[in-house]
């Protein structure tokens, strides 16, 4: 038996750097590339169990309505809605990374963190 | 099809396009129209629980009038068009009662974009109560989530705000990557993503003992992202800054709303898709009942230390929390009733307990701490009334909406028997006693007499204010008082979700 699911396993690779990222560095521009990182692994997930071996793109070509000639459109539209999805967090969270540097210079959660301490104090 | 069965329609679309406009109102008008849209959602979901309740059972909303299996469908029954009158109510007085610190706190230039916001949460939370389909759901979930970081974030001049929302972000970017991949594992191995669908494709699942692995991945995923979102002990960590640094309608929005709207979207999923029966199959029962009761003590362990006011009131929310997640792992619909009712009493009396800090502390020359606050509540009697109410409902006192919760969690405990029977009660017994460290000292403080008294003359309550605590006052006395017809709606709504 070969292996054939390369995408399948490209992908949970993917998702487990990006997770790990995302929740060990301390990092908060690693952080953001972790989240990205993960989703875009599920994303390829999802893109390669919608696609049948030998079928075309879910668009009509020629006046072939069969629906046996194209692969599933539907888990292609997730992933377009996904990205969108991912994409707006992935931008409101740099504008928070943004913030926090212009006024504590770091973008280490836990020295941000600290200082946040001290000014209270 | 009846003109009513648009409401939840409206309901999700009307605040949705209304948010559209309103960044570019002026801050007063921009407050103003936001509320006016929360008080006309509020009267719809109110028509819409008459018309259930008169018209009968529940319905399907077919988006864009194309069918199952292929079309969006939301869906409405008592126990839906409740929560969002509650949700829309409960916002409504909460910008109400927020909005005079809301200009001090935001610059003016933040502040018509604060009314986008809770718009926007406003439509998400509704469509969270309504969807029928996962991945709506999950688009909406990010909509919160992104929401909540501007809620926290907004308030001018503090970092504090600033690095409570990166953590907010970090823990509900975790959540949000986990229960996408809880979906997309689901639609994979079912191809649905309609709860109604899903649930038959489940139950033969279920039935395969070869898929039992993959099926208790789904279940752990969905289970833990909407934990960590919904604020479960230990996945809390994110809540005491995020609360106690926001300004008070944030507060009051995040934690009784937008936490609330993740538990109903878990409850939707463990009833509808995944039901009760595959759930104790998979032993995921056991485990949220175990988190729920940790949740609870610890919640209520990390309240008596705070020594802030609003921080306390922050880690009581974990604890309530855990009594919710303690419902779902109670087996039987009375788990679930309780955990529902715990819901609605905790929205109305979280919301009144952050406004009514608020104004406290305003009437003690702005101090956090709780050992400053002595006598406060002479200084600013409705708040103090108000607080006080909050606390003993908490705790338990009769008269108040949490006694009917507890009498609620007692019931279904020893309804479902067995080794949960003396577990739950001991873990509602051991809760009620810590409730008891914090929320009574936390009001004798405040109506005792102050060491020295106050120089500059307390500042009066504005009339807003005044407003929403004494309506939400009516609320908690009303939930403690006539709870019978609540828990009506709320087991009939449960009785047709499944």
């Amino acid at each position: 038996m070969s292996l054939s699911n390369y995408e399948e396993l490209a992908a949970i690779a993917l998702f487990g750097i990006g997770l790990t990222l995302l929740i060990l560095d301390r990092n908060l521009i690693k952080k953001i590339i972790g989240f990205s990182m993960s989703d875009a692994g599920i994303y390829l997930y999802l893109a390669a169990r919608g696609y049948v071996e030998g079928r075309r793109p879910p668009i009509v070509e020629n006046g072939v309505t069969d629906a046996a000639a194209y692969i599933n459109p539907i888990p292609t539209g997730l992933v377009l809605t996904g990205i969108v999805v991912s994409v707006a967090s992935s931008a409101v969270f740099l504008a928070l990374a943004v913030r926090l540097y212009e006024r504590y210079r770091t973008l280490n959660l836990d020295e941000i963190t600290d200082r946040v301490r001290k000014e209270e104090e | 099809m009846p003109l009513w069965q648009s409401i939840p329609f409206a309901s999700v679309m009307l605040p949705l396009a209304g948010a559209a406009v309103t960044a570019a109102l002026p801050p007063r008008a921009s407050r103003r129209w936001a509320g006016a849209l929360m008080a006309v959602v509020w009267g719809l979901s109110v028509g819409l629980i008459v018309c259930l309740l008169t018209g009968g059972g529940s319905f399907t909303y077919p988006m864009g009038h194309l069918g199952a299996p292929w079309g969006n469908e939301l869906r409405a029954g008592p126990l839906e068009a409740l929560l969002a009158s509650l949700f829309s109510g409960v916002m409504l007085l909460s910008l109400l009662g927020g909005a005079d610190k809301l200009r001090e706190d935001l610059t003016p230039g933040r502040q018509p974009f604060y009314s986008v916001l809770l718009l926007l949460t406003l439509a998400a939370l509704m469509a969270q109560v309504y969807t029928n389909d996962l991945f709506t759901a999950y688009v909406f979930v990010e909509i919160i989530t992104l929401c909540g970081c501007g809620l926290i974030a907004a308030r001018s001049g503090t970092g504090k705000s600033l690095s409570a929302a990166a953590r907010y972000m970090v823990m509900n970017l975790i959540a949000s990557a986990l229960f996408l991949l809880g979906v997309i594992l689901l639609y994979d191995l079912t191809g649905h993503l309609l709860m109604d669908p899903l649930r038959g494709a489940v139950q033969v699942l279920a039935a395969d003992p070869a898929r039992e692995l993959p099926l208790t991945m789904v279940v752990a995923l969905l289970c833990v992202s909407l934990a960590i979102k919904g604020a479960l002990w230990p996945f809390h960590t994110w809540v005491p800054d995020a609360y106690s640094t926001a300004t008070p309608t944030g507060a009051a929005v995040l934690s009784s709303l937008v936490c609330k709207a993740y538990l109903i979207l878990l409850l939707k999923v463990l009833t509808r898709v995944i039901t009760p029966e595959v759930l104790a199959a998979v032993q995921a029962d056991q485990v949220l009942f175990l988190l729920g009761i940790a949740g609870m003590l610890m919640g209520s362990l990390h309240a008596i230390h705070q020594r802030e006011l609003r921080r306390m009131i922050a880690w009581s929310s974990v604890a309530q929390v855990g009594y919710i997640f303690m419902g779902f792992g109670l087996r039987g619909g009375l788990g679930m009733g309780a955990s529902v009712f715990h819901m609605v009493s905790h929205a109305v009396c979280k919301s009144m307990l952050f406004l009514a800090a608020d104004a406290l502390i305003r009437a003690s020359e702005g101090h956090e701490a709780l050992r400053n606050l002595r006598g406060a509540g002479h200084r600013a009697p409705l708040a103090g009334v108000c607080l006080s109410a909050g606390l003993l409902s908490l705790v338990g006192i009769p008269l108040l909406g949490g006694f009917v919760s507890k009498l609620n969690f007692v019931q279904a405990a020893i309804a479902a028997g067995g080794i949960r029977e003396p577990i739950a009660l001991a873990a509602l017994a051991v809760s009620t006693l810590l409730h008891i460290f914090y929320c009574v000292r936390a009001v004798l403080l405040i109506w005792s007499q102050p060491e020295q008294p106050l120089t500059a003359p307390a500042p009066r309550i504005p009339w807003r204010a005044g407003l929403a605590l004494g309506a939400l006052l009516v609320l908690n006395l009303a939930l403690g008082c006539l709870a019978p017809p609540v828990w009506t709606v709320i087991q009939s709504g449960l009785a047709v979700i499944g």
